[in-house]
């Protein structure tokens, strides 16, 4: 199995995310200039945190025009695995495969601390290898990531069961004190419908190892390397 | 060359904590008459082109699909030369 990691202009985890692929998962991996539209046949594509463009405009709304965001979409049209990470969930939203925005956190802080979040679904490859209602303990670092949709829309999404991850306190329990962001009924986390594209606000790859302070981020890239293993048989 | 004004505001239903905040600055300055702050953008832009509706359709489409986010953002355009 083949891991791509994107690179943009102000990408800024793209070697965090590749070191934890290919030292800690194990797996090979690639970086992938933006500017280019040859995805090299990897099997899932991620887009790292970072401040692509220095988020202006608003975050990834110039990013969604790099010339790989149509390789990207191709990619997510046929079924292949698409992750966003942070900057690289927004990004997956301005360009709308992944369904919502992240707006400027409620406390007008920049947030960088370690969260739990609690997995809601595991029929995605992304939680496939995790325990129903599984805790992960992983760091979030973001200025925007208040998740937001339209009452009606926000409805629709927890009706299909694509809230992948929701922000709680260390007993799993969904509280507003457990709910950094002021995100929309406390959500880390979304899949598209068609649950191949997966968008995350906490950091999988700084939490991949025990000296980082927690390697729940790996039960993720787990999952996913499971999930492709038993789709090739 | 006309020039295009195009204003890109948050939707009432979208909560804005920047403009609380400068709205909470504003009372503390003592301009307590001030009761609701909402924050936007602002865009200037020349466009080479003479025919002021084609200048608007193109504004439209910049506007909608590159400076406003249309989940959270409404705009208004306005030629002003």
């Amino acid at each position: 199995m083949k891991f791509g990691v994107i690179v943009f202009p102000g990408s800024n985890c793209d070697a965090d995310t590749c070191f934890a692929i290919q030292h800690v998962v194990g797996k090979e991996v690639v970086t992938l200039w933006h500017q280019k539209t040859d995805l090299q046949n990897v099997d899932l594509v991620i887009l790292p945190g970072g401040f692509s463009y220095g988020d202006y405009l608003r975050s990834g709304a110039i990013a969604k025009f790099s010339p790989i965001m149509e390789s990207v979409q191709k990619h997510a049209a046929s079924g292949g695995l698409v992750l966003g990470i942070c900057n690289g969930f927004q990004i997956l939203q301005e360009v709308g495969l992944l369904p919502g925005i992240l707006l400027r956190n409620s406390s007008l802080k920049f947030l960088c601390q370690p969260v739990y979040v609690r997995t809601e679904q595991l029929n995605t490859p992304f939680t496939s290898n995790m325990d129903k209602g599984q805790l992960l303990k992983i760091p979030i670092a973001h200025n925007d990531g208040r998740f937001f949709l339209p009452p009606s829309k926000l409805k629709q999404i927890e009706k299909k069961g694509q809230v992948v991850f929701r922000y709680v306190n260390r007993d799993g329990k969904e509280l507003s004190e457990s709910n950094p962001n002021g995100s929309l009924n406390n959500i880390a986390g979304v899949v598209n419908v068609r649950r191949n594209v997966l968008g995350m606000m906490p950091h999988p790859e700084r939490a991949s190892e025990a000296f980082l302070g927690s390697a729940d981020g790996l039960k993720l890239f787990e999952s996913i390397v499971k999930f492709f293993n038993k789709r090739k048989r | 060359m006309i020039k295009v004004q195009i204003v890109v505001k948050l939707k009432q239903e979208v909560l804005d904590p920047q403009g609380q905040a400068i709205h909470r600055s504003l009372h503390k300055l003592g301009h307590v008459e001030v009761t609701k702050v909402r924050q936007g953008r602002y865009f200037e832009l020349e466009i080479n082109d003479q025919d002021g509706s084609a200048v608007t359709r193109l504004s439209e489409k910049i506007a909608e699909s590159v400076l406003s986010n249309p989940i959270i953002e409404d705009f208004e355009i306005r030629q002003i030369s």
